[in-house]
């Protein structure tokens, strides 16, 4: 189990908020990870490579926190076949659905955006139900 | 100028997301187990960050463009399509599996590289698949 930490939760949120409050208002841009991964992916690095940027302070930030400032959070992830399995259907159902977590989660929820919240809806009853049946029918849930 | 708030940007969403506890996959399958020790903290994490998401965008719309771009690029208002309900469906099964989505696991390729490389290279995988399939 882990803890409930509404302090760190709130506070990390409100960090992510600001990520995304001068993506929009300084660049006029979403930071939709499902975007900035497919415009990598094609090499798409246009644009003085703000994407490139972004992704570099995204993975460097936390090891240097780690190193100074530590979270309490810890880490315990699922088996890696677990990580791959669901790695593949997020990298692919991401594509199809246009967004993510940070797409549709918070810069489209941050706009009222129709199509962001029923995809918000969406994931996460089918991710509700697959906790379900991982954990509980199947009991093979981490 | 663009590179350098790219990179602030990005770190405030990586240092964001890690003292959020996003990038412990386990707090974020304890969030989506209703039946088990649910752990609501995800919803913090969203409360905190839409708000001021919100409060960047209602900025953004009340200029003509943004202050270092000439152009807004945000995604049209478009209407509910079967792609996005099916791909949302397929994401949130992924995420339900994993416990992790792909901002959170860029933050903590670093830190947990053996767990977490082999999500992130299924994730541009399953990208790719879109690509060859969608885009062919």
């Amino acid at each position: 189990m882990t803890e409930f930490t509404p302090i760190w939760s709130l506070s990390g949120g409100i960090l992510i908020g600001l990520s995304a409050a001068g993506a929009f208002f300084l660049f006029g841009r979403v930071i939709g990870m499902t975007g900035i991964v497919a415009r990598t992916l094609n090499f798409d690095f246009g644009e003085a490579n703000w994407r490139v940027m972004f992704l570099i302070g995204l993975i460097g930030t936390p090891l240097l926190l780690s190193l100074i400032a530590p979270s309490p959070h810890g880490f315990e992830a699922p088996p890696l076949a677990a990580l791959i399995i669901g790695g593949f259907l997020v990298g692919y159902g991401s594509r199809v659905g246009s967004g993510c977590t940070s797409g549709h989660g918070i810069c489209g929820m941050a706009r009222l955006s129709k199509r962001s919240i029923v995809a918000v809806c969406v994931f996460m009853f089918t991710a509700f139900v697959t906790v379900f049946v991982t954990r509980h029918v199947l009991g093979v849930g981490a | 100028m663009k590179s350098i708030v790219a990179l602030i940007l990005g770190g405030l969403f990586g240092g964001g997301l890690y003292y959020a506890g996003m990038t412990n996959p386990s707090k974020i399958l304890n969030f989506l187990d209703l039946a088990g020790q649910w752990d609501p903290s995800l919803v913090f994490v969203m409360g905190g960050g839409i708000p001021v998401a919100a409060l960047g965008y209602f900025l953004l719309m009340r200029r003509q463009k943004p202050v270092l771009f000439n152009d807004i690029q945000v995604p049209k208002f478009g209407d509910i399509d079967r792609p996005l309900v099916l791909g949302s469906a397929i994401f949130g099964i992924g995420w339900g599996i994993a416990g992790m989505c792909p901002g959170p696991a860029f933050a903590a390729v670093l830190l947990e590289p053996q767990a977490i490389l082999g999500y992130l290279i299924a994730l541009l995988l399953g990208s790719l698949l879109y690509e060859r399939i969608h885009r062919a």
